[in-house]
C-alpha cells in the first residue's frame, strides 16, 4: 500500500512538472513575455525595471528555475485588473466553486439514485422510460445551452428565481458560504441544477443499469425467496451491490464537476474561480491565467491521487495489478 | 433471415435502416449538411455584407418585415442581421470545426495506437502512459489550458479540440489492435513472412475500424459541443467567424431582456445537430456489432 502511494505521489509530482514545463513554453517561449507578465500600461522606466526584475534577459533555463522558484514561493504575479497577488485572488474565489461543486454532487446523488433505481425496475413503465430519455437528452444537450434556457424559463419568464451572482453570504467557519441563508439558496438553485443535469443523467444511467443487471442474480431471487419485502430486497440487496461503481465514478467525476463550474460559473455570473479564469482571459490579465493553470492542475493531480488510493483501498486487485506493474 | 449473399455494406444499411428514430436523424443530419453546404445559396441575406444589413432592423422579432422588405423568419439580431441566415452560416463553421478536428485527431490517435499495439514495450508504455494523464483531466480544461495559452481564432480552437480527443481514439484503437493481432489472419499473414508495413496497413487496420467509426461520429457530436461552449465563454473562434456558439453567446444579453430569439434559435439548431449526430451514431454502433447481428 505505502510503495503504492509512493509511486503515485512520485507520479503526481512528474505531472505537476511537466504541466509548469508547459505553462511556462506557453508564457515565456510562445508569446512575448514582456506583453504577458508586465501591465501593457506601465511606462518605458516601469517595464525595463520589471524585465530586469523578471530575469527576462536571463537564458530560458535559467529563466525557467526562476520562475519554478517563486512559483513554489507562492509568488504567481500580480493581477493587472485588481492588483492584488494572483494566487490570492483565486484562492478566495474558490469556496464559492466548491460550494457549488458540491452543491451539484449533491443533488445529481439525490435524485439521480432513487430515478435510477425506479427506472431499473420498472422499465417499461411510463415513467422509465420518460427518466431514460430525459438521462440521454441531459447527456446529448450542451450544459450552456440548458443553462441558458433555465435562465430564460425560471428567471426571465416566471421571475421565480435570480439569474446572477452568489446572493449574501454567511460565515461558516471563517469561509463565506451561499446555503445558510434563504436568498443565498434562491441564487444557488439554478446554477447548481445546470451544474448537476450531466451528472445526473450518468448516475441516472449506471443506478439504472445496475438495477437491471442485479435483479437477474441470485442472491436476490434469494432474498425474495425468503419472502423478503420488496424494500427490503431493493433498499438493502440491491442497492448495496450497485453502490461501488456508483461511488467511483461520483468520485472520479467530482473533478470534471470543478472544470464544468467554469461554464455555468460564467452562465450565472457566480464569483468563482471560473469566471474569473474566463473574465481574465477576456482582458488578457495573463498572471491570474497562469496562476490558475497551475492551481487547477494541482487541485486536478490531488483529486486524482485521492481517487487512486481511496480505490485502491475499496479494490485490492487494482493494488496488486499496480505493485506488479 | 439475411441472405447470405449480402454484401457487408448492404447488410449494415439494411441493420442502420431497422430503427425509425435513427433514419429520423439521418434525414435531419442530411438536411443540416446540405444546408451548411449550400448555405450561401439557401440564405435569405448575406450576413458578412455589411451593406445588406440596417441597424433599424436590428432585434425584430420572428416574423418581422426588414426595411427592405426581407421577412426574418426568426428574428433579427442587434446588427440587424437575420437569424437565420447567420444559423446557416454558423453551421458552417461549427460543422467545419466538428469534422476537420474529429479527422486530424482520428489519424493521431490511430497511427500513435497502432504504434503502441504493434511495437508494445517502451514505445507502448510511454504512449498509454500520456493518454493515461491526459483522460485523467476533463475535455474542456484541456481545451481551456490550450486556448488561454495559444489564444482565439479557428485553427487554434481546431487544434485545442484535436489534442482534446487524440487519446480516446489511441486508447480504443491500441485495446482493438491488441485483441485483433492474437488472431489468426494475423498469424497467417506473419508466416507468409509478409512485411510488417503491410501486416499492420493492409491486415490490421482495415480490422479496426469499425469501434473507431462509432467512437468518431459521437466524438464529432461532443466536438461541436465543445466548440460551442468554448465560443460561448468567448475563447473560441473570432467574432468575425460565428460559429453556433458564438451567436448564442451574442444573443445573451438581450435574452434577459426578453428578447430570446437571438440566442435560442441558433441554441435549437445546435441541440438539432448534436441530437441528430448522437442518433446516427447509437444506431451505427450497433448496425456495425456483428453480436448483435440475426
Amino acid at each position: 500500500m505505502t510503495a503504492f502511494v509512493i509511486r503515485r505521489l512520485l507520479q503526481s509530482v512528474l505531472v505537476l512538472a511537466l504541466m509548469s514545463l508547459l505553462v511556462f513554453v506557453g508564457v515565456y517561449a510562445i508569446g512575448n513575455p514582456v506583453d504577458i507578465l508586465i501591465n501593457p500600461q506601465a511606462d518605458q522606466a516601469d517595464i525595463a525595471r520589471a524585465i530586469a526584475a523578471l530575469g527576462l534577459d536571463k537564458p530560458l533555463a535559467e529563466q525557467y528555475l526562476i520562475f519554478l522558484r517563486q512559483a513554489l514561493a507562492g509568488d504567481l504575479g500580480k493581477s493587472f485588473t485588481y492588483d492584488v497577488p494572483a494566487l490570492q485572488l483565486i484562492l478566495e474565489r474558490m469556496p464559492a466553486t466548491l460550494e457549488l461543486a458540491l452543491t451539484a454532487t449533491g443533488i445529481a446523488v439525490l435524485l439521480g439514485i432513487p430515478l435510477g433505481l425506479w427506472a431499473g425496475l420498472a422499465p417499461d413503465s411510463w415513467a422509465g422510460k420518460l427518466i431514460t430519455t430525459g438521462s440521454i437528452l441531459g447527456f446529448s444537450l450542451p450544459t450552456f445551452w440548458v443553462g441558458l434556457v433555465l435562465i430564460m424559463v425560471f428567471a426571465v419568464e416566471l421571475g421565480w428565481l435570480p439569474s446572477n451572482g452568489r446572493g449574501p453570504t454567511t460565515e461558516l467557519f471563517g469561509v463565506p458560504v451561499s446555503f445558510l441563508s434563504w436568498e443565498g439558496i434562491r441564487h444557488l438553485i439554478l446554477p447548481a441544477i445546470n451544474l448537476a443535469l450531466f451528472k445526473l443523467s450518468l448516475i441516472i444511467r449506471l443506478t439504472r443499469a445496475g438495477t437491471r443487471e442485479a435483479l437477474l442474480q441470485d442472491y436476490v431471487k434469494f432474498a425474495r425467496a425468503k419472502g423478503l419485502t420488496n424494500l427490503r430486497v431493493v433498499g438493502v440487496h440491491v442497492l448495496k451491490n450497485i453502490m461501488i461503481p456508483i461511488v467511483t465514478v461520483i468520485g472520479l467525476e467530482f473533478g470534471s464537476v470543478i472544470a464544468f463550474a467554469i461554464v455555468t460559473e460564467s452562465i450565472f455570473a457566480w464569483p468563482g474561480m471560473g469566471k474569473l479564469i474566463i473574465d481574465s482571459i477576456n482582458v488578457l490579465d495573463r498572471p491570474v491565467i497562469v496562476a490558475y493553470l497551475l492551481v487547477i492542475v494541482g487541485l486536478f493531480i490531488l483529486i486524482n491521487l485521492a481517487v487512486d488510493i481511496v480505490y485502491s483501498l475499496l479494490d485490492p486487485r487494482v493494488r496488486i495489478s499496480e505493485a506488479k506493474a | 433471415m439475411m441472405q447470405r449473399e449480402q454484401t457487408p455494406l448492404a447488410r449494415i444499411a439494411s441493420d442502420f435502416g431497422q430503427s425509425k428514430l435513427a433514419l429520423c436523424g439521418l434525414a435531419m443530419l442530411t438536411a443540416i449538411l446540405l444546408i451548411a453546404l449550400f448555405a450561401p445559396l439557401l440564405s435569405p441575406q448575406d450576413p458578412y455584407d455589411l451593406a445588406q444589413l440596417d441597424v433599424q432592423d436590428s432585434r425584430l422579432p420572428p416574423g418581422s418585415k426588414s426595411g427592405s422588405g426581407l421577412t426574418f423568419w426568426l428574428g433579427s439580431d442587434d446588427q440587424g442581421r437575420d437569424i437565420l441566415s447567420g444559423i446557416f452560416y454558423g453551421l458552417r463553421i461549427s460543422l467545419m470545426v466538428g469534422v476537420a478536428s474529429t479527422l486530424a485527431a482520428v489519424i493521431i490517435g490511430l497511427a500513435l495506437g497502432l504504434a503502441a499495439a504493434y511495437f508494445g514495450g517502451r514505445t507502448d508504455g510511454l504512449i498509454m502512459r500520456i493518454v493515461d494523464i491526459q483522460l485523467s483531466f476533463p475535455a474542456i480544461l484541456i481545451a481551456l489550458i490550450l486556448l488561454a495559452l495559444l489564444g482565439q481564432g479557428i485553427g487554434k480552437t481546431i487544434f485545442a479540440l484535436i489534442m482534446v480527443q487524440w487519446a480516446y481514439y489511441a486508447r480504443t484503437v491500441r485495446a482493438t489492435a491488441l485483441i485483433e493481432r492474437r488472431k489468426e489472419y494475423i498469424e497467417a499473414a506473419l508466416c507468409l513472412a509478409l512485411p510488417p508495413a503491410r501486416i499492420v496497413f493492409r491486415h490490421l487496420l482495415p480490422n479496426c475500424l469499425p469501434p473507431l467509426m462509432v467512437i468518431a461520429t459521437v466524438q464529432v457530436a461532443s466536438a461541436i459541443a465543445l466548440e460551442a461552449t468554448l465560443s460561448y465563454l468567448g475563447i473560441g473562434v473570432p467574432i468575425t467567424e460565428p460559429s453556433l456558439g458564438l451567436l448564442i453567446k451574442n444573443g445573451f444579453d438581450y435574452m434577459l431582456s426578453g428578447k430570446y430569439w437571438i440566442s435560442f434559435f441558433p441554441g435549437i439548431a445546435l441541440v438539432l445537430t448534436i441530437v441528430s449526430i448522437n442518433l446516427v451514431a447509437d444506431q451505427l454502433r450497433d448496425a456495425l456489432n456483428p453480436r448483435l447481428q440475426q
